[in-house]
């Protein structure tokens, strides 16, 4: 796609967007709509904007194949934490309440923590797929042009 | 949508069907808005308009773009299809009217949600209270369902990568 001039510039706009937009439904997530599953999406849409655009091997510098392993196991053993430490707060697995000293503020910080790793497994788990799908070959980038 | 949809079925080149897909996709989430569920209207959005069709046309370039034409009317399939929609539409006439507040769905646990959520996590967002706190186990086997079905992907599509280095090191040894 190098010489599609319009395509570059017009997504070279878009996606700061995307990726802010990504992250204020991540944290936004408990007054509108939306979610870490949400989330997650956009923000890996983003970056698989940027592969089809400027290609895989810039999309894997960004996002190295490690990184998006690490990724994947991070959200889930964040959720799952967050479950463990309430358990160390003295309530029961994921009972939020537990994890401050105000039940409500501890409620807020469960469901951040929780929504957290949804969107970071998500995102990762996106990536994952769409490089492991573009990565057998590149004709992908043929295809699109 | 329901052309699309027989647009879609009618079709040979492949290419169209995937883009019909993503409109279908489009489709469904302008009536998730109509009715309210702007949460699931979102999802549907990103994952089946967006991301979903570019992990089709990704597999798309893998293969060929035309559809092999059998020529064939498959019978028994279609009987099948046929039964099973009708028993499905069947079973949808006894269901409560859209929006009926005595449905058994808005009698069980959802009035609780609504007069409590607000008090018992202070999140505004009554979805994704129930998401991640009422039903947070839920949740968790959610993302460990995403998380499985990214490790399937990875061990099926990045085989030889890794048989390679599996190779390498066997080499080193002898």
């Amino acid at each position: 796609m190098n010489h599609h001039l319009v395509v570059r510039v017009v997504s070279k706009l878009l996606i700061p967007f995307i990726l802010l937009f990504g992250l204020y439904v991540q944290f936004h997530g408990d007054f509108g709509p939306g979610g870490g599953f949400q989330a997650g999406v956009i923000f890996a849409a983003a970056l698989i904007l940027y592969a089809l655009v400027f290609g895989l091997d810039n999309a894997r510098k960004v996002a190295p194949d490690s990184a998006v392993r690490v990724g994947m196991a991070t959200g889930v053993l964040l959720f799952g934490f967050t479950g463990v430490a309430s358990l160390l707060g003295g309530g029961n697995y994921l009972d939020y309440s537990a994890l401050s000293q105000n039940p409500l503020g501890g409620q807020h910080l469960g469901i951040l923590l929780v929504e957290l790793g949804v969107g970071i497994t998500v995102c990762s788990v996106m990536i994952a797929i769409f490089f492991s799908f573009a990565g057998r070959n590149h004709r992908l980038d043929k295809l699109e042009e | 949508m329901t052309i699309t949809v027989v647009m879609v079925v009618r079709l040979h080149n492949l290419f169209a069907v995937v883009m019909l897909g993503g409109i279908y996709s489009l489709l469904a989430a302008t009536m998730f808005v109509l009715f309210d569920a702007v949460d699931v209207a979102f999802t549907e959005a990103a994952v089946g308009a967006g991301v979903s069709t570019v992990l089709l046309l990704g597999a798309l370039a893998l293969t060929s773009r035309e559809e092999k034409d059998t020529g064939k009317l498959a019978v028994i399939p279609l009987i099948i299809v046929i039964t099973v929609g009708i028993a499905l539409i069947y079973g949808t006439l006894d269901m409560p009217l859209y929006g009926d507040p005595n449905a058994p769905i808005h009698v069980h646990v959802a009035p609780y949600y609504l007069e409590r959520g607000m008090v018992e996590t202070s999140v505004p967002n009554i979805v994704t209270a129930v998401l991640a706190s009422y039903r947070g186990f839920d949740t968790l086997g959610e993302v460990c369902v995403v998380f499985t079905a990214g490790i399937g992907v990875l061990m099926l599509l990045s085989r030889e990568r890794l048989t390679r280095r599996y190779r390498g090191v066997g080499g080193d040894k002898r």
